[in-house]
């Protein structure tokens, strides 16, 4: 009886077309935010900020960035962990060779570095489709993980192979390095996943969002009513890997402070964000971040419910987690295949009749 | 025909100056001749036809038309300028707009958005300004929408505007289609076939939405079709081909008189 639209009427094309058209979703979406920027700060702790929030932040960024590629125009795309790996060493190359540089610059930078990378990536995408392009997308990842091995430049000759992040601060507050405050690295990338999200709802909204779901949906008619494949195309290709790359730059610097090329930007990272879209839901901001939330969480869930609860050894629930994980994602896959944005939007239908059906 | 600069139709309308002209062309795939020498033009204002039997080279025409082919020989003129070799997308940049045979709408999109892709040529807001939404992009957006709502009236759609369009029948689906289309607001319009497939209401209405079309907007529009009771009605001029060749090209009394098109609808011995 309180989720509907009765009485809300709209009375200019502006109001038609915002986000959140149901004042009561407006209403939720204000508080949750003033939530997360008000009160997580206060109560948040090491062992949350590490186990759940820190990744599901960044993760959400590299599903938005993936979920623009794949699911608004339709490129398939397994290179998502080598393009966080560009981000992660333009990241690492800026702060180190320009020590000045405030760390909010770094971040877009790399970012901008990344999405220069994955337009060169993009380009065959204009001349092959679906499994193919997948398989030259697999090609880049195996690429760039194997450039970054093999070329000291990219770690500053250090002996390990390894790149760790200096310290940088923000208003006096370190954001990287091992001094860094969990609530001061949460309200970090907390600022950039929400202005990241709005700036991808809004690229997906209007005419730029429509041409790519015009390339997903039909390129040839796409083209015919005056689309130009090619820039379309790369466009998309930016646009997501600057994402990816942020994210990629931000799980190196803010949240694993150290990293090595083949261990955290592998081909399982690829994976894990695809995996994230599609359970979430291709196509949808939303989804982003309810992908993100459940591959995050879940490992994190079952891992307290077997080893806390029912006192199984650690090495065996790991083992299960992988089991009960891989059960959990063919089981969603089968009973809603467009992932748990479409569960969510059927639950908000079913709500808005509750409680008479007809 | 060629020599006068306009005429007037019977229902007292004037038909301006050549708006396409298709000269001498021929397409071929490999050693099959798809088209083979053909010259017409389309004016100012006129509906156009294009009739022939399966396989005379109807939509491969159309094809030529919006760039998708490119023929080997012959040239194509748009209001007055010779056609280099483009693109379909700079194509519809210069007003030239479609529909398929086989509908080819964005499945995963509504009605609304699947019609405002037809506004993309006329939206021209860069990626900053749609990253900052408020603004020159939300303007441009709304700008848009009232023209798009226009057609949606026009059309008689608007109960569907927010459904995606996978999900409507086959009729609607060929009336969003012609919307996407109308939205360009086209020089010429191509429509392949816009009436197959459907029953004689649906028939009657599309006509009918055709007709307004070219009264309304004074759009040019130039259409291939198989119902030969409608292309009589609504026509001012007809092109019929048969094997790629021109057999007949006049108004629909002329060419329902002309031997050859007689001899290829009714079927002779080819020798």
């Amino acid at each position: 009886m309180i989720y509907r639209e009765a009485g809300d009427f709209k009375t200019s094309y502006a109001k038609d077309q915002q986000t959140f058209p149901i004042a009561f979703d407006r209403w939720g979406y204000f508080i949750t935010l003033a939530f997360a920027f008000l009160v997580v700060p206060f109560i948040i702790n090491d062992y949350w900020i590490n186990a759940v929030v820190l990744p599901f932040l960044i993760y959400a960024i590299a599903a938005i960035g993936l979920n623009i590629l794949t699911g608004y125009c339709g490129q398939v795309s397994l290179g998502s962990g080598g393009f966080m790996a560009v981000g992660a060493y333009a990241a690492y190359k800026l702060m180190t060779g320009f020590p000045d540089l405030n760390i909010v610059f770094v971040i877009f930078l790399s970012g901008g570095i990344t999405a220069l990378v994955g337009m060169l990536f993009g380009l065959p995408s204009l001349r092959i489709k679906g499994f193919y392009l997948a398989v030259a997308t697999l090609a880049a990842q195996f690429f760039l993980v194997w450039l970054f091995n093999k070329v000291p430049w990219f770690y500053n000759y250090s002996a390990s192979g390894q790149i760790s992040a200096p310290e940088r601060s923000i208003f006096g507050y370190a954001v990287t390095g091992a001094n860094a405050l969990p609530a001061v690295s949460y309200l970090f990338c907390l600022c950039f996943v929400v202005i990241l999200a709005w700036a991808a709802r809004n690229l997906t909204r209007g005419a730029n969002g429509r041409k790519w779901m015009a390339i997903r949906d039909m390129d040839i008619a796409a083209e015919i009513i005056g689309v130009n494949p090619l820039k379309t195309k790369l466009t998309a290709f930016g646009v997501s890997s600057f994402y990816i790359g942020i994210a990629g730059a931000m799980l190196f610097a803010v949240y694993l402070g150290a990293a090595e090329v083949g261990e955290a930007f592998g081909i399982s990272k690829s994976f894990l964000i695809l995996f994230m879209v599609i359970i979430g839901g291709l196509g949808s901001i939303f989804g982003s971040f309810a992908g993100a939330a459940f591959m995050v969480l879940m490992p994190v869930l079952l891992k307290n419910v077997m080893v806390g609860q029912l006192g199984w050894p650690t090495d065996l629930a790991a083992h299960f987690e992988f089991v009960i994980v891989g059960g959990l994602i063919v089981l969603f896959l089968i009973v809603e295949p467009h992932g748990l944005a479409q569960l969510w939007r059927l639950a908000k239908e079913k709500l808005r009749l509750w409680p008479f059906p007809h | 025909m060629n020599a006068i600069d306009s005429y007037i139709t019977p229902d007292g309308r004037t038909i301006g100056a050549p708006v396409m002209e298709m000269k001498n062309i021929t397409l071929r795939f490999g050693g099959v001749v798809a088209i083979k020498d053909i010259s017409f033009d389309i004016r100012e204002g006129e509906i156009r036809a294009i009739i022939g039997p399966n396989g005379a080279g109807k939509s491969s025409m159309l094809n030529v038309m919006n760039g998708f082919y490119h023929p080997q020989e012959g040239e194509v003129h748009f209001r007055g300028e010779k056609r280099g070799p483009m693109r379909p997308h700079q194509i519809a940049h210069q007003g030239i707009a479609r529909t398929f045979q086989n509908i080819a709408l964005f499945k995963g999109m509504s009605t609304l958005d699947n019609i405002m892709t037809g506004r993309l040529t006329h939206m021209k807001t860069g990626m900053f300004s749609q990253i900052k939404w408020w603004g020159a992009a939300q303007r441009e957006e709304v700008e848009n929408r009232e023209l798009v709502e226009k057609i949606i009236d026009f059309l008689e759609i608007q109960t569907i505007r927010k459904t995606p369009v996978g999900r409507l029948p086959y009729g609607l689906q060929k009336r969003v289609e012609l919307g996407r289309a109308l939205a360009a607001e086209p020089k010429l319009l191509l429509l392949d076939e816009p009436m197959a497939g459907m029953n004689v209401e649906e028939k009657e209405d599309m006509s009918r939405f055709i007709l307004d079309v070219n009264d309304e907007f004074g759009t040019t529009i130039a259409l291939i079709e198989h119902d030969m009771g409608v292309v009589m009605d609504i026509a001012d001029r007809v092109v019929v081909m048969d094997y790629g060749k021109k057999i007949g090209d006049g108004t629909p009394e002329e060419v329902r008189t002309n031997q050859d098109v007689i001899d290829a609808y009714l079927g002779v011995a080819h020798d």
